[in-house]
């Protein structure tokens, strides 16, 4: 059989139950793609022994009969998971050489489901980042393209590997991680389904830190159906992360019942933005019209203090991150910088922090340091920290009313060029962020659904919030949205 | 508010980031610039507002304050840029 790294995680873990296909012959196809596909810079170590030995490993257990639904299914992971004995530099200078001795809580709990790793991939240097540009590896680049033109496209970020790897099949299915917008952005850039869990379903435990109270891993999939397979995966109580939630975690694919009569969805009217492309409104009018269709309420809904949110996280993940990153030092892993005669460990410090971190990196730890500094916390930081719980109290209140989920685009753009967003105007690049950065500050579960096609031919993606720990309802809402949108369109095959 | 140069320069050595001094300008300009984003904050009526310390209203876990983990000094020590005897080694800290 041809094309088994064009399958879905949901059509592979049937085919391999009914003895189709072995995992051996799923894992070979995507490590081939992979092989081929070095121009979009998605893989940046790749691990093919390991792969060969997971699948081995998961057609004993399929042939036992002991099979878990990711069992032999080939993924990618990105390079923010700590995975044992094999490079993780989070895309920075800094980790390079880098290889931990213990394995991230979500990477052994894939891989305890069975699941096989076929590689890092490529992503923003510790996160930061919309385009997949501040990456040490270099650009990851969007298997689509705009039309006949061959202008290289961003995958988005910071999960730009992950979106590129799932979008040109040459992975079932891989591993992201959300800050602001981390995995709902890049999924929209590439057409496929991304999902960010609410605050605490996923272990950070393992996962480099860039802003510890806002950082989620979730998956990034082919389908609705996909992502509920790997969520539920993926999430579970870990004594390793204090803010990991003690919760029951249900069986996400069983909720996916296409029933969503009587929902009532939120259409907030902050989100309507000047200058918002027209395709974009008609995207997400067309989006509303269609779970108007299955039988959902469309109420309009105001979420007032939205224009804030990017401030306030421009304030908070980068003071969180000047935290999270004095720990690269130079002392107990990583780049250390070379010495001259006389220089002391305050020179090792600085030297080496300003050789491993990029630009973007540097900037943000020096914003967060700043805005913690002594006589700007509380004008600054504490400031952010009281407008983030104003934020968070819109979405409780329109909640509180009964809306069920909000639906709003995913990003205010289609993917645009590598580097075309200039990199003297960070605010520019921030900006990609406005529709999603929302959610993480306030704790809650959203997921990007392809739904249409710009008309320079690229994918668009609307975007789902829902309830704290409502993952279940929110997936089946937006199961009902894929199937009515019906995007089914793949980039033509370049690389 | 504005950054000068010489505000640059002290967040720079706090952070423990080597910046140039021809390259502090540049950095004096960018840090307004996102400054000068961040100050839409100040609009905001946060009277009686309290500041958010956990986004989701968890207590958090507790355990038995008991050695649960350790004699692993091999593995904490691999990934050292310098280690000697069993330590991390860096420059001389004191004089």
């Amino acid at each position: 059989m041809s094309d088994l790294n064009k399958l879905t995680l949901s059509a592979a873990r049937d085919g391999l139950r009914a003895k189709e296909f072995t995992s051996a012959d799923l894992t070979e196809a995507c490590l081939t793609e992979i092989e081929g596909a070095g121009a979009l810079n998605a893989f940046v170590h790749n691990t093919p022994e390991i792969a060969r030995e997971q699948a081995k490993a998961a057609d004993a257990r399929l042939a036992a009969g002991d099979a878990p639904a990711m069992c032999g299914l080939p993924i990618g992971i990105k390079d923010l998971f700590a995975t044992k004995g094999v490079p993780t530099q989070a895309a920075s200078a800094i980790l390079e050489g880098f290889k931990p001795e213990y394995e991230s809580t979500i990477t052994s709990k894939l891989f305890d489901a069975g699941a096989v790793m076929l590689g890092k991939l490529n992503m923003d240097e510790f996160a930061m980042g919309s385009s997949n540009e501040t990456s040490t590896y270099g650009n990851a680049v969007n298997p689509w393209r705009r039309g006949n033109e061959e202008t290289p496209l961003t995958p988005g970020g910071s999960s730009g590997g992950s979106s590129a790897a799932v979008s040109a099949d040459l992975c079932l299915a891989a591993t992201g991680t959300d800050t602001g917008g981390s995995i709902r952005q890049p999924a929209a850039f590439t057409g496929i389904v991304g999902i960010k869990p609410t605050y605490g379903r996923c272990s950070r435990w393992g996962v480099v830190a860039f802003a510890s109270s806002l950082d989620q891993a979730g998956p990034m999939t082919k389908s609705v159906r996909d992502a509920a397979i790997m969520l539920e995966a993926m999430c579970g109580h870990d004594m390793k992360d204090s803010t990991s939630a003690d919760l029951p975690v249900p069986n996400f694919e069983a909720l996916l019942t296409g029933d969503i009569r009587g929902k009532k969805i939120g259409i907030p009217k902050e989100y309507r933005l000047d200058g918002t492309p027209d395709e974009i409104v008609k995207l997400w009018d067309d989006g509303a019209a269609m779970l108007k269709d299955a039988g959902a309420e469309i109420v309009d809904i105001s979420l007032p203090h939205t224009k804030y949110a990017l401030p306030t996280y421009y304030v908070i993940a980068p003071a969180e991150a000047s935290s999270n990153l004095a720990r690269y030092d130079g002392v107990r892993y990583g780049h250390r910088a070379t010495l001259a005669a006389g220089e002391g460990i305050n020179d090792m410090y600085e030297k080496t922090r300003a050789e491993g971190f990029g630009k973007e990196v540097q900037r943000r730890v020096m914003v967060g340091t700043y805005v913690l500094s002594a006589g700007f916390y509380d004008a600054y930081y504490n400031k952010a920290r009281k407008v983030r719980t104003l934020i968070k109290k819109d979405f409780e209140d329109a909640f509180a009313a009964g809306v069920d989920a909000i639906l709003t685009p995913a990003t205010p753009s289609p993917a645009f060029g590598l580097g075309e967003v200039s990199d003297s105007d960070p605010i520019q690049m921030y900006l990609n962020d406005v529709f999603t950065v929302t959610v993480n500050l306030a704790g809650l579960p959203g997921i990007s659904v392809p739904t249409g096609v710009s008309a320079t031919g690229l994918p668009l993606g609307l975007q789902l919030i829902g309830k704290p720990w409502e993952e279940g309802d929110l997936l089946n809402i937006a199961h009902s949205l894929e199937g009515a949108a019906g995007f089914v369109s793949k980039p033509e095959k370049w690389w | 508010m504005s950054i000068d140069i010489d505000t640059a320069r002290r967040v720079a050595k706090l952070a423990r980031i080597r910046v140039e001094e021809d390259a502090l300008p540049a950095l004096a300009s960018e840090f307004n610039a996102v400054l000068g984003f961040i100050e839409q904050l100040s609009e905001v009526d946060v009277e009686g507002v309290e500041p958010m310390t956990s986004v989701t209203p968890q207590r958090l876990k507790r355990r038995k304050d008991g050695v649960t983990d350790g004699n692993m000094q091999e593995k904490i020590l691999k990934n050292a840029p310098d280690a000697r005897e069993g330590f991390f080694a860096v420059p001389k800290v004191v004089e």
